[in-house]
């Protein structure tokens, strides 16, 4: 019983906060929309993460590969279609990309799998380069910068599509078949699940959403080269602030990743030379004092309790 | 009928010949006991017929259709299910969803959510976890994780059901349930083929034996038969003391 009216508070609480985000334009500065835009970025990256790599346990490093993906293709299409197709054309790039990827190396396991991810960044990164720099002739290209409200409402959207798409595959069939996977893939593959179909497909499925933010993100930058696109820096953003906010439920991430993202921002600004410091110190004591995230400092009561939902990772 | 033909499998694992030159078969609502001394190539011969790992050579035809290089998800839905010798649950989910993932990726024919629940208790209830739907899976006894081994395996709707050593490590009350279990299993149909070392279960259950010793076929036969086989005690039962008194 407890636990249920733990789960509603919550849920109110959440869509109060929705209706101020969709509210927001209309009585925060411009500042503060971009901030939120920056915050809800990183929501979206870290959620389209744990799609997959949450109860997979396949820890995958391509995030900046697939934003990247998604960066480029909207620099490319920008003023030549509108924006729902660019986001979306962005966000299809990233899952073939993905879908591809994912077909020749999600029989590596471990830390194979992640070093590969890890090396897909570079190499897409390299070969925008080289492509620019033989073919096209320039490094870099300008982008028709949109106005930051119109970013922020796409953001909006693309959060929401992430939102529901965790929400459905967590609670579905497939979810169930994601769950067995990470905890025992032989006997999942025994069990008449096809393992490499479901991973695969889910794996195209977060990048999906990586693509289609980062073809919105384009549209803040104006100018977009590959080291700004490819930013390895967003391969690790997500990973982090998962662990930081925990995977159990839908919540965790997006409270860990808000938290994460906004300590951010406010240290980048306050502390430009210091900030990289201060961050790997945070980081350390959380993974010293809070090994389940902030989701383990409300669980650990309930631990205990065997009746315990099977959803729990 | 024969229900799994195997012919001429053989599978190296570098220079070891873990299965080499096996032919066998069973029929249909046999229950078949695969015995022979560790290493003798047992669980190789589950993994090559549920597709974990293809063979060198050979053929395995399941009701007179070839699956030896199928994957394991085809072969489950083909209607072969297995336990495994090390117990392979999923630690953090619940008894229920253990069936549910069998019922839902295992048999093919399934569709509707309700009669997916039904069914589920059901297989709970068949193997003896009734009242357990909601734990994890990590919690339960060893011998109550294997149950819930073979009810995920039966969810799949298995027409052979492949056992690897569920007795191993259970007590005599339980080893005894386990027994009364697999005989449950067979009256429902299911052909039923165990690795097991537990003598006085294979001797009391099977129809029939089969012995493996460094990846050949030693013997086979009824139980009966395989007690007085001289090969057979040479190898395996050199002991006279493992021999059962009794049958």
């Amino acid at each position: 019983m407890k636990d249920k009216t733990k789960k509603h508070l919550l849920f109110a609480g959440f869509i109060v906060i929705f209706i101020l985000l969709v509210l927001l334009p209309s009585y925060a500065s411009s500042y503060r929309v971009i901030f939120v835009t920056n915050i809800l970025m990183y929501v979206i990256l870290t959620l389209s993460w744990v799609i997959f790599s949450g109860p997979t346990g396949y820890i995958s490093l391509a995030t900046a590969a697939f934003f990247g993906l998604g960066v480029y293709t909207s620099a490319v299409l920008s003023g030549s279609l509108s924006l729902p197709f660019v986001i979306l054309i962005g966000g299809l790039a990233s899952f073939c990309l993905a879908f591809v990827v994912g077909s020749l190396t999600l029989r590596l396991r471990g830390m194979y799998f992640t070093m590969f991810t890890f090396a897909l960044v570079q190499l897409i990164s390299n070969f925008a380069h080289w492509y620019e720099v033989n073919v096209t002739g320039t490094v870099g290209r300008l982008v028709l910068a949109l106005d930051s409200v119109i970013i922020y409402y796409s953001i909006l959207v693309v959060f929401c599509l992430v939102l529901l798409a965790s929400y459905l595959i967590k609670h579905s069939k497939f979810g169930l078949a994601l769950q067995g996977i990470g905890e025992s893939e032989e006997a999942a593959a025994h069990s008449g699940i096809n393992v490499t179909l479901v991973k695969v497909t889910t794996f195209a499925i977060s990048a999906f959403f990586m693509g289609a933010v980062g073809a919105v993100m384009t549209m803040r930058w104006t100018y977009v080269d590959p080291p700004t696109a490819f930013d390895i820096r967003l391969s690790f953003m997500p990973l982090l602030m998962a662990i930081f906010g925990g995977m159990g439920n839908l919540f965790s991430p997006i409270i860990g990743s808000s938290i994460f993202a906004y300590l951010e921002e406010i240290l980048t600004t306050k502390f430009p030379y210091y900030y990289m410091l201060l961050f790997g110190g945070a980081m350390l004591l959380v993974i010293v004092f809070m090994p389940h995230g902030i989701e383990g400092i409300f669980q650990k009561p309930q631990k205990d309790n065997k009746g315990g939902s099977a959803e729990k990772t | 009928m024969k229900i799994l033909e195997v012919q001429g499998l053989k599978k190296n694992f570098g220079g070891l010949a873990a299965t080499s030159d096996v032919d066998l078969h069973i029929e249909q609502g046999e229950i078949v006991g695969l015995i022979g001394p560790n290493g003798a190539g047992k669980t190789t011969l589950f993994n090559l017929i549920s597709g974990s790992i293809t063979p060198d050579a050979g053929i395995i035809l399941f009701k007179g259709k070839k699956i030896s290089g199928l994957k394991p998800y085809r072969i489950c839905r083909a209607g072969i299910a297995r336990t495994f010798q090390s117990v392979q649950i999923f630690p953090k989910m619940s008894v229920f969803n253990h069936v549910v993932i069998g019922l839902l990726f295992g048999d093919h024919r399934h569709t509707t959510s309700i009669s997916t629940n039904e069914e589920a208790s059901q297989i709970i209830e068949f193997v003896g976890l009734s009242g357990m739907n909601e734990l994890r899976a990590a919690d339960l006894t060893l011998a109550n994780q294997k149950r819930l081994e073979v009810a995920r395996a039966l969810a799949t709707r298995p027409e052979l059901l492949l056992l690897d050593e569920v007795m191993a490590g259970l007590n005599p009350t339980e080893v005894a349930e386990a027994m009364e279990l697999v005989r449950k299993i067979r009256d429902k149909g299911i052909t039923v083929i165990m690795i097991e070392h537990v003598m006085k279960a294979i001797m009391a259950i099977c129809d029939r034996v089969i012995v493996l010793h460094h990846g050949e076929k030693l013997a086979e036969g009824k139980p009966e038969e395989i007690t007085q086989n001289k090969s057979v005690i040479e190898v395996y039962l050199g002991d006279s003391t493992c021999l059962p008194s009794e049958t």
